[in-house]
Formats: structure tokens, sequence, C-alpha cells
């Protein structure tokens, strides 16, 4: 964390110098008479919060709301005599999270290096002494134990099997379809009504079917939108621009009533579906300004080239600008889906009980009137976590995909 | 004969098949072909649905009387108004919102994002954690926290919270000075807006003149300073000043009450948007490029100089076409308020809409009146571009 100005070449101190810790506050916090009141009135300011914050949430908190109703905030009223289906759910994608961790990291001579071997303990010691996770840290604890096994199983692996990352990938695209069987049920399980789909589990799964349907959809808008072709262009310029310029609660709103009005007498879909439609149209147009951003970032050279080794339009996007406009447009991509995801939020509004409509209806109940902040905090902890580890996935692999010299 | 035109046929439709001007052509053809069947489907099943529930398309509903009660306005309205006066209300307190938002979020962005250049650690890492914090957070939940956990948990009129007398905050809301008067409010503003216009000539002026001669510029500057008191003078004195008095066992009289409802939306918006907009401001600084700061630095000038007078004008190019969509976000997002019961154009029309069993027109409605907000943020901000460009030859 550098203090100085600006730009990658900012100067240090010569290597093997230190600072001690006085030198180092003279320097950073107490430069001039101006930094010095502002260290003062920062330290006191922030001093006053912390002390409120922390005699708030040891004396005059009431956290038990959280673990009396961890049921409700992370699977809705789903009956709880099928909990093991999400347990299952939950033990299929940590050991295809442990999987891909391996055959990514394949190539490390060490898998679990201190930090990580750290980052485990913290975990499962957070599980241990969470209160509102302690019954279920029995399921929980092995579930990090299934993470760290298969990812040393997916190193061997990805080492003995070249196509592992396709396998891996492939078998992604499985479980989302698997994960639809588990928690809807059909085929021998019970059928469960999306009325009670509800919590963390409906905000996973109307987040992760949004950001896969509108992802192809936004690609196939930039293309449009970049596309020589004056009608496909207008087209796909007014689709973004109209969609633009609404807010997604009108959209979300006016979905649930209007998507039944388009369709013919009787088809009436679902309104989990009718919601992950509306979420789905609204993010790709936005994801497609991305991705345009990203194609406008491809020298044309690249395809002119393409086209002089005789490629046709098709081949020249998929094989040589696309690859090239996504690594580009990564982060703002990455931006798109975060946000997404905190969009899910707005479902709590057209009567969707996910995360935070479940929450909502927790405080609804007279026993915890008034626990606002409790439950607020916590909600937003797990929707921060969330939305922070998305951000460190990209930005780790933007440095992975980073080939310029 | 037969036979061989026959075969000039043929190689025509391969060539035909072959060319890809055809296929250009062709290809737009049948998409066009194929939206305009989807959306003849749409309309069609829409025309059907809407003739079985006896709602034919149409805004003459508009005319009829509303029958609900606002909450707040910025206009007079009254129940049996009709309901394009209460879209209209209800457009009036999105507008409120949105220029009190976009004024605020400037401020505290920009100098959220000028803070994580400082020289000073804390306040550095407080900037970063500020961001850090705030983004990943969805704004929903960040406006219920605001309301519920802040506003409404404020103390109640009885032990109200004062700031210096002035401003007054109870659980129904804030109170804050207020000019006593609407026109007298406009006429403070207009005054505020001719007098930085005039600032503004008499500076270049000054500048002018100081370019030129080195010297001089003197009477400029001190009527410069006269025009700042002279619009002081009018600002704090001209305007009748309605402070909000506590009154004897708690309660607030005169000045302005903000409800609850739009300082929580207010807040939520700002805090939100402002994380959005420092890292913007960030990007936008951390593009200027590293020989203008050295630059500025060995020409002797002191750190806020070089800020103020090299690094952040440069930075306003990067940073306005990216703030222009932050703020239009912040329009688009003003919608949520409608979760806390702000009676803002989305809420009304949704109410609207649930008493008339129109949801296309409200909808169109709802679309335009968003549309055109975004257009005049778009109009002012790409003159603001223009402006901050460089200036080529």
């Amino acid at each position: 964390m550098t203090t100085t100005t600006s730009g990658s070449f900012s100067a240090g101190p010569p290597a093997g110098a230190k600072i001690g810790p006085i030198a180092w506050a003279r320097k950073h916090l107490f430069s001039d008479w101006f930094n010095s009141l502002l260290t003062l009135i920062i330290v006191s300011v922030l001093g006053f919060a912390g002390f409120r914050l922390i005699t708030w949430a040891f004396i005059q908190a009431q956290w038990l709301l959280i673990p009396n109703n961890i049921g409700l905030l992370m699977s809705g009223t789903y009956p709880s005599n099928q909990y093991w289906r999400i347990w299952t759910l939950l033990g299929v994608v940590c050991t295809l999270a442990g999987l891909s961790w391996g055959i990514i990291a394949r190539n490390l001579s060490r898998l679990f290096s201190p930090w990580v071997l750290g980052g485990i303990a913290v975990v499962s010691a957070f599980f241990v002494v969470f209160p509102a996770t302690r019954p279920s840290s029995m399921i929980l604890l092995p579930m990090v134990a299934i993470v760290a096994v298969m990812a040393w199983v997916g190193r061997l692996v990805g080492r003995k099997l070249a196509i592992a990352g396709q396998l891996i990938s492939l078998l992604w695209f499985v479980s989302y379809f698997v994960a639809l069987w588990l928690i809807g049920g059909g085929l021998g399980l019970r059928t469960i009504s999306t009325n009670d789909w509800g919590g963390l589990v409906l905000t996973l799964f109307t987040a992760i079917s949004g950001i896969a349907l509108s992802f192809p959809l936004g690609m196939i808008l930039a293309l449009g939108r970049r596309s020589e072709l004056p009608v496909v262009r207008w087209l796909a310029t007014a689709y973004i621009e109209l969609v633009r310029g609404v807010p997604l609660v009108a959209l979300l709103f006016m979905g649930q009533v209007m998507i039944p009005l388009f369709l013919p007498e009787g088809a009436r879909p679902d309104r989990v579906v009718r919601a992950i439609i509306a979420l789905s149209l609204f993010s790709a147009a936005y994801l497609a300004e991305n991705v345009r951003a990203g194609l406008q970032a491809v020298p044309r050279g690249q395809q002119e080239a393409a086209a002089s080794l005789g490629l046709n339009t098709p081949l020249t996007l998929t094989l040589i600008v696309l690859p090239q406009a996504l690594k580009i447009a990564i982060p703002a991509i990455v931006g798109q889906f975060i946000s997404l995801f905190q969009d899910t939020t707005l479902l709590a509004i057209v009567g969707l009980a996910e995360l935070l409509g479940m929450g909502r209806s927790v405080l609804a109940n007279p026993a915890y009137l008034g626990r606002y902040a409790e439950m607020y905090l916590f909600l937003g902890i797990i929707y921060w976590v969330f939305c922070y580890a998305m951000s460190l996935g990209s930005r780790k692999l933007e440095q992975k995909l980073n080939t310029t010299h | 004969m037969v036979s061989h035109s026959d075969d000039t046929q043929k190689l025509s439709l391969k060539r035909v098949l072959r060319d890809e001007r055809f296929w250009k052509i062709a290809f737009q053809v049948i998409t066009a072909l194929v939206v305009l069947l989807l959306i003849a489907f749409f309309i069609g099943n829409l025309n059907a649905n809407l003739t079985r529930r006896g709602t034919a398309f149409g805004f003459n509903f508009m005319r009829n009387p509303a029958g609900f009660s606002i909450g707040e306005s910025a206009i007079r309205y009254l129940p049996n108004d009709p309901y394009w006066k209460a879209l209209l209300v209800g457009f009036s307190n999105t507008f409120t919102l949105v220029v009190a938002g976009i004024a605020l979020t400037t401020v505290v962005g920009v100098a959220a994002g000028v803070a994580s250049f400082s020289q000073n650690w804390l306040l550095y890492k407080l900037s970063r954690v500020y961001v850090g914090l705030v983004r990943n957070v969805p704004l929903l939940l960040q406006l219920f926290f605001w309301y519920f956990a802040v506003y409404s948990n404020l103390p109640r009129p009885e032990n109200q919270i004062s700031f210096v007398g002035i401003v007054y905050l109870n659980n129904r809301g804030v109170y804050i000075p207020w000019p006593a008067t609407a026109q007298l409010a406009l006429f403070g503003v207009g005054v505020v807006i001719v007098g930085a216009i005039a600032a503004f000539f008499l500076w270049q002026w000054h500048l002018k003149i100081r370019v030129a001669t080195a010297t001089g510029g003197k009477p400029q500057l001190y009527g410069l300073i006269g025009l700042g008191v002279l619009v002081a003078a009018i600002v704090v004195f001209g305007l009748n000043w309605r402070i909000p008095e506590e009154v004897e066992g708690g309660g607030v009289v005169g000045g302005l009450r903000l409800s609850r409802e739009y300082v929580a939306s207010l807040s939520a918006l700002v805090f939100y948007t402002s994380a959005f907009v420092a890292e913007i401001v960030r990007a936008g600084i951390q593009s200027v490029s590293k020989g203008q700061w050295e630059a500025a630095r060995s020409l002797g000038l002191p750190a806020p100089s070089v800020m103020r007078l090299v690094v952040f004008p440069q930075a306003m190019r990067v940073i306005i076409p990216p703030l222009n969509s932050e703020y239009m976000n912040l329009t688009k997002n003003s919608s949520l308020a409608f979760a806390v019961a702000f009676p803002e154009i989305y809420s009304i029309a949704n109410t609207t809409f649930n008493q008339t069993g129109r949801p296309v027109e409200v909808f169109l409605v709802l679309m335009a009146t968003y549309l055109v907000m975004c257009l005049i943020i778009t109009l002012v901000m790409n003159q603001l571009n223009r402006a901050v460009q460089f200036k080529e030859r």
C-alpha cells in the first residue's frame, strides 16, 4: 500500500532500509500541521464511532434473532425434512469447487501454502465458534474437508488429464441442472413449489441463472450493435438504450404483470422464472455495453488479419475477436455480475422471499420487533462476502490472463 | 440452347449463394422478419388480453380523479385531482431527490476520490475502506438500514438531537433552515447563479490582465471580493430564513421538515453512488501521467495547488463520461425510494396501475419520464465534457 501520489514506479525506500514506527508515523500521519490536525480528527471520530459500535454490538444488540432464524435466512420456507437436498447440493458445489481449484493450481509446487492452510483453519474455526452455524457445523466442517480433499484430487487429475479443464466446465454446466432438480424436485424427488424457495438459496439461484442467461444475450447484443448490417445494428441499439433508460424495479414489477399479458392466454410462467427473465433482459443490456467496450479495444488489424487468412465472420468473431475482447472486458463484466447479484435484492420488493425478503419477514415477526440493525448488518456481511469474493476472483483471473509483456 | 441457359442460371444461383452481399442482405431480412413476427405476436397477445379485460389501450384515464392522497408533495395536490397531476407530484418528488442526490454525490464522491491520494495514511485508508465496503453491499439493503436502523431509531421529539440550534433531528424527520417562501428561495438560487456567472467573467478579465501585463488587475479582484460579499449578504439576510426552533416539551416549529423517507433515500443514494464516483475520480487522477505531477512540483507548487491546477483539470477528461452514467444510475436508483414509501414517480405509477389496471400505459409514462431525465443529464454532461476536452488547434 503506497501512499505516494501516483504511478506504478513509486519510489519506495531503498532496499534494506527500514523505517521505525515513529518515523513512519511522522511521515504518514504528522508530516505538517494540517496532516496532524486531520489525523487527530479522524482518530477521535473513528475512536468514538468504534467505541459506540462495540458497546452496541456487545451490550445492546440482541443477536439471537440470527441463529433462531438461520434456516429461514438460508433456504426460506423450504420444508425442513427436505433440507438434505440443499446439503447435497452444497456438497456437489464444494466437490466441484475443490476440483476446479486443484485443476487451476495444478502447476503450483505447493497446493496448500501456509496462507491457504491458515484460511482453511480460519473458516473452520468460524463454523465452530459462530453460534448461528452451530447445529449445522457438523455438516459444514466436512464440506471444508471436501473442498480440501477435492483440490488435492483435482490437482492429480489435472496433471494426468489434459482435458480436465474442459471436463470441469462441463461438470459445472451439468451441476446447474442437478441443482434445479435437487431444489425443485421431480424425477423421484418430492416437488417443492417455488413459493417455498427462498433465502440465500433463491438469491444464489436467481443470480446464477441471471448471469448464465444474460451473458450470451449481452454478447449477441454487443456484436449486433457493432455489426455493419444496419438493421441488426438499429435493433440492438434500440433494445440496449430502451432497457438502460428504465429502472430495474420498474422492469421487475411490470415484468411480473406484463410478461403474462404479452403471452397467449393461460401461458403464465412461474414467478421465479418471470423474475429471472426480467433480471436477465435488464442485465444483458448493460453487459452488452461492457462487451462492446472490449470489442472496440481490439485493434482492427486483428479482424483484417483473420479475414486475410480466409476465416469467415463467425469464425473470426469466435476465434480471434471475442477472446481478446472478453479478456479486456473482464473487470467490467464481473462488475456487472456483481451488480446483478446485488440487484436480486429487488426481488424482495416484488414479493419473492430471497435473502433480503426473508430478513424482512423475520423482522415482521413481533418477537424481533425493532432489531433492524442486527439483521441488516448480518445480511450486509453475507452480501459483502459474496461480492468481494467475485471482485477478488476477477482480479485473479485478470492477472492469469494478462499476457502482455 | 436450353441446356446452356439452364447452366448459366445454375451458375448465377451458385454465384449468388457464394456472394457475401447476398448473405448480408438475407441475414438482415431474416432478422427483421423474426423480430417483426415476435413483436406482432406479443402485440397481438397484448391486444387480445387487454380487450378481454376491457381496458383497451388509451390515455383517457389520466383525466379521471386519482382518489388517493400523497404524503408529501412539492406542488399542491388534493386527493380528487386527476391522475396526471398525481404523476406530476411523483415526478416533482423524484426531481427533488435526484437533484439533491447528484449535488451531494458529486461533493462526497470527489472528496473521497481525492482522499485516496492523500499523504495522510489514515485518510487514504478510510477512503479505500469506504469504497470497498459500500460498493459490495446492495443499495436496497443500505436503504433499509438507513431508514429502519438509523432514521427511525432517532430519539422521539421530546429529546431530539440538535446541531448548534439550527438543525434538528428526531424520529419524525430532519429540520433545516429554509427561506420563508418558495419565491424567496428561488430568488436566492437566482442571485447565486447570476453572481457565479458575473464572478466567472470578472475572474477571466482579471486573469487576462495578469497574463498580459504580469501586474494590475487589482480593481477586478476588488470587484470580485465585493461581489462575493454582496451575494453572501443577500443570501444570509435577504431571504428571510426560517430557522427551526424547539418548542416546549419537544417538537420543532419553523424551518423545512425533510421527511424520514426522503432523508433515508437521499442518504442511501448519496452514500452508495459516491463510492462509485470516488473510484471514477481515482481512476481519472491515476490516468494523469506522472510527469505532470513531477513537473508541477518542480515548479514549486504546493501539493493542494498541484491537484487543483494541474492534475484535476486533466483528470476531468477521463472522469466526465463515466460520471454521466453514475448520475443516470442515481436517477434510476431513486425509484428504490418507493421501498420505504417515499412517494416518488415510480411509487405513484404503481398505485395508478393498481387502481386502473393499465400496466402498459403507466409503464410507457414511467419510461418516458426516466428517459427525459436521463437525456437532460446526458445533454448537460456532454456540454461539460466538451468544455474540459483538450483544446487543440
